[in-house]
């Protein structure tokens, strides 16, 4: 069995950005395997733009923004492997990988990075009922036929649920000449960021309707039409207010969910709001020397903080590479109360940590002048005023370590919501 | 002209097929739908009956007691994987434990080996233990078993085929005329002339025989709504649990599947659309909530699809096989609902001996009763399938993220004889598109290995026949491709 420094496993956003961060770390013997036929990941197919304006202040499409890092890791030769498919990791970071020249190979790794990103939940997740004709397609499969292979998947559309994706193929659909008839979203709120609901629906006269969902999908062979309805606040379709739509193709924009099969055989403890690992500040599992990042970790909606966040795994796993295992004494939890739905990280050991720690968070509804506060045991150290948070953006407050090192007694880090 | 036409490539009509192929016949089958299996076949409880709760003297108890005996030789022989993991009803506290005792009573009558009434509680929380705090006691049945409905059947008709039985997809049978001492079996594509017809129709199996015989048969459609859970429900209960049938009804099955998955099902609503096989929130609100009945814990939230079956009742309430008085040459195999699937290679062997006899067939010298199924890299070594992909590259493609399917295997399914044609037909065959994610992932690629390996053009790729067409056409151009 052949041994590797570093075993990255996904050369999508995060993938890459942590090789290149281990990379300029120090390590040299990092192998990316990658299960598509080239890098860059679900970017290759977000052909849009609006991607790099945190990390390179101007506008990106996803390809563009993919390519900057593509560039980096073959500037620096980091070595990786594509149509690769990793089979299996196990507690103890060997690595079982598959493709066509090398067959079925094992490596044992120092350190593993986990970069897996994350899956759409299909129609079945939801128990929509109805019939099961062609023309149901999750928004990244229909994204992928049009923007990867070119082939037109539907001309008149309805589209279930609000997130970015979903969003995105509305005006993807639009432009490619489909007519998208209505988006419906169970919840009070869209899943999506606010500029995309502006500029892929509103800029197209798409309507969307808010506590609506499918009730029936009719069609034998191919969809002919859909039922929409109105949901009550527990969220059952409310009879009377029904209406049919008639289109051949219905995407689903319902929810994204981190891959985290392999994370799972290799007894990684995951987080079961986030279906991502736990975590704690340098972004190592429950497992020592394996790290996540991206999607996989928690899905993120700008593919910027993806970077960063990748970049800390990359850096903290090459640390672990270098010095092994720094066995935490002092760590806290970071606790998700009052509207917060989760963190990343879990926990914290001020005396490891970086200069500063970056919590990331999302809210479990739509909160307007509201506060994001912070708790060093029971003393407030952070009270921000943000005019609007809702659960389709993510929000993140910093921790300096000397603050952190500063309070005496330290139990626990509270991150919560506080209505004015 | 043909010596048989069976009506219908279900697991009935496959079975038919493949036993009758033990005889020279010039046998063809005649299918609706675009592949073998589309119909109540491919959704159902995917269990293999021990037997006892079929009135005793009728057909169905004799023939799933045969056809439980047959399915370990014949699972054997066409490569489809069975497993006997034995069944449970579970006896709630509010139940009538005389109910149990009947029900046993009857399986012994029925003949059906090894049952067993278990009321120690701790013993059956060790074989089972996530049944409910309600179960008292369980009727244990140990040679019920779970299988592949999709592979039981493509295997059935794969090696009826190797044995020289024509099939024609995409032809449904609009009449059939009595002829002197034959009959002129008419569909969309012309008009085929043969000895005897076997009517394997399934749910529409009622129009089939009124179309020969005065004796009128009525089926109902009766829908069976379904989820299925992810993998890692899989392993939630180790035997197939019923519940006792109540004042709430029969109950919803809870059972792994033979490939790993938890199944949840049936409903039970007489339809009159015999096409209605969606799915209604009425339906899948009950699977979801009678399923606790038995089994406790059930984690709903790994639910990655849901389907509904239509089971071909009549009103007779047992399998009606044979020649009807006024129609000879013509064979029913009709009302094959429950326990249909266990039965049918009974069924099989029962028509094909009545069949053969009536024309006086010789048997078939030549006939070869196994067939090699999709070679399934996930059982071999890695030392073994290293040597796989050295020979064929293809073997070391995933295509199928989550349920690791290799190119190989869909290149395979698509290639080899009655090879799949559609999204579905790859499915049915080697999972691919089977898993968690549904498709999402793999089904631009099997899409691409369709069209490769058919030769024909995308918009031609269906997810099942028909027209189930998946693109329209290239995007940013005209709509001819």
């Amino acid at each position: 069995m052949k041994n590797c420094d570093l075993v990255i496993i996904g050369g999508g956003p995060a993938g890459l950005a942590a090789a290149v961060s281990a990379y300029d770390a120090g390590i040299r013997d990092i192998l990316i395997l990658e299960r598509d036929n080239c890098l860059g990941g679900i970017l290759n197919q977000c052909i849009h733009n609006g991607f790099g304006l945190h990390t390179f202040k101007e506008e990106l499409t996803g390809p563009e923004y993919a390519d900057r890092f593509i560039r980096q890791v073959l500037e620096r030769k980091i070595e990786y492997r594509l149509s690769t498919m990793v089979m299996d990791i196990t507690p103890d970071k060997v690595v079982t990988a598959m493709n066509r020249e090398d067959g079925m190979f094992q490596l044992r790794a120092k350190a593993v990075i986990l970069a897996m990103g994350c899956r759409e939940r299909p129609r079945g997740a939801l128990n929509i009922p109805g019939f099961r004709p062609a023309g149901i397609f999750s928004a990244g499969t229909a994204q992928r036929l049009i923007n990867i292979e070119g082939y037109m998947p539907g001309r008149e559309v309805v589209i279930l649920g609000s997130g970015d994706i979903g969003l995105i193929m509305a005006r993807r659909m639009t432009l490619e000449g489909a007519k998208v008839k209505v988006v419906a979203e169970i919840m009070p709120y869209s899943g999506g960021l606010k500029r995309n609901i502006v500029q892929c629906l509103d800029d197209f006269g798409i309507p969307l309707k808010l506590s609506h969902t499918l009730v029936d999908i009719r069609g034998k062979e191919r969809v002919e039409g859909v039922t929409i309805a109105q949901v009550d606040e527990h969220m059952k379709p409310i009879p009377g207010t029904e209406e049919d739509y008639s289109c051949d193709t219905v995407l689903l924009s319902v929810g994204l969910l981190p891959e985290n099969e392999l994370s799972k055989s290799a007894g990684v403890a995951l987080n079961p709001v986030t279906r991502g690992a736990l975590v704690n500040d340098r972004l190592e599992t429950s497992i020592d020397g394996v790290f996540a990042c991206g999607n996989v970790l928690h899905v993120h909606d700008l593919v910027d903080y993806v970077s960063e966040e990748a970049a800390s795994a990359g850096r903290h796993a090459a640390e672990y590479i270098t010095r092994g295992e720094q066995k935490s004494e002092t760590a806290v939890p970071v606790k998700a109360v009052d509207g917060v739905r989760y963190t990343v990280p879990t926990t914290i050991d001020p005396a490891l940590c970086d200069d500063s720690v970056t919590v990331r968070f999302r809210v479990g509804k739509v909160f307007k002048d509201s506060y994001i506060s912070v708790y060093l045991n029971d003393e407030r150290i952070q009270h921000r005023r943000k005019q609007i948070m809702a659960p389709g953006e993510m929000e993140q407050v910093i921790l300096p370590k000397k603050t952190l090192l500063a309070k005496d007694g330290l139990k626990e880090i509270t991150v919560r919501i506080e209505e004015a | 002209m043909y010596d048989v036409i069976i009506i219908g490539a279900g697991v009935t009509g496959c079975s038919i097929a493949r036993e009758l192929s033990r005889y020279k016949l010039k046998t063809l089958v005649l299918e609706k739908g675009e592949d073998v299996c589309t119909g109540t076949s491919k959704a159902n409880s995917a269990i293999v009956h021990a037997g006892y709760d079929a009135v005793p003297g009728t057909l169905k108890t004799k023939l799933n007691r045969r056809g439980n005996e047959m399915m370990g030789g014949v699972t054997d022989d066409l490569d489809v994987p069975f497993s006997r993991i034995g069944s449970f009803v579970v006896c709630l506290k509010n139940d009538d434990p005389k109910k149990l005792q009947a029900l046993y009573d009857r399986g012994v009558a029925n003949g059906i080996k090894g049952l067993e009434i278990i009321t120690d509680i701790n013993r059956l929380h060790e074989m089972e233990p996530n049944l409910s705090d309600d179960v008292v006691s369980a009727l244990y049945a140990p040679t019920a078993g779970i299988i592949c409905p999709f592979l039981l059947t493509i295997a059935m008709a794969e090696n009826a085929y190797t044995n020289g039985v024509e099939f024609r997809f995409d032809e449904e049978v609009s009449s059939i005329a009595k002829e002197n001492g034959s009959y002129a079996v008419t569909t969309g594509a012309g008009v085929y002339h043969t000895r005897t017809v076997v009517n394997a129709a399934g749910v529409y199996a009622d129009a089939i025989h009124n179309m020969v015989s005065a004796k009128k048969l009525h089926i109902t459609a009766r829908k069976g709504e379904y989820c299925l859970l992810d993998h890692t429900a899989g392993g939630h209960v180790k035997h197939t649990i019923f519940v006792l049938p109540n004042e709430f009804g029969k109950g919803i099955l809870v059972s792994p599947t033979i490939h790993g998955n938890l199944l949840l099902g049936p409903t039970a609503v007489d339809v009159d659309d015999k096409e209605a096989t969606n799915t209604t929130g009425a339906g899948l609100t009950e699977v979801n909530t009678k399923c606790f009945r038995g089994v406790k814990n059930i984690p709903t939230r790994e639910v990655i699809t849901s389907f509904a079956g239509l089971r071909a009742h009549e009103d007779g309430d047992d399998f009606i096989i044979g020649e009807p008085e006024d129609a000879a040459g013509f064979f029913d195999a009709a009302g094959i609902e429950s326990p249909g699937l266990t039965s049918a290679p009974a069924i099989g062997e029962m028509l094909a001996g009545e069949i053969a006899a009536k024309l006086r067939a010789e048997k078939n010298e030549n006939f070869n009763g196994k067939r090699r199924g999709i070679l399934d890299p996930k059982k071999l070594t890695l030392e073994e399938r290293n040597e796989l992909i050295r020979k064929n590259p293809a073997y070391g493609t995933i295509i199928c993220r989550c349920e690791s399917v290799t190119e190989g295997e869909i290149i395979d399914a698509i290639t080899r004889p009655l090879g799949a044609k559609s999204l579905d037909g790859v499915k049915r065959r080697v999972r691919a598109g089977m898993g968690r994610c549904q498709g999402g992932f793999c089904s631009p690629r099997v899409m691409d290995l369709l069209k490769k390996y058919r030769n024909v053009p995308m918009t031609d790729i269906t997810k099942s026949g028909g027209k189930s067409q998946i693109v329209f056409g290239y995007s940013k151009k005209s709509e001819e491709v």
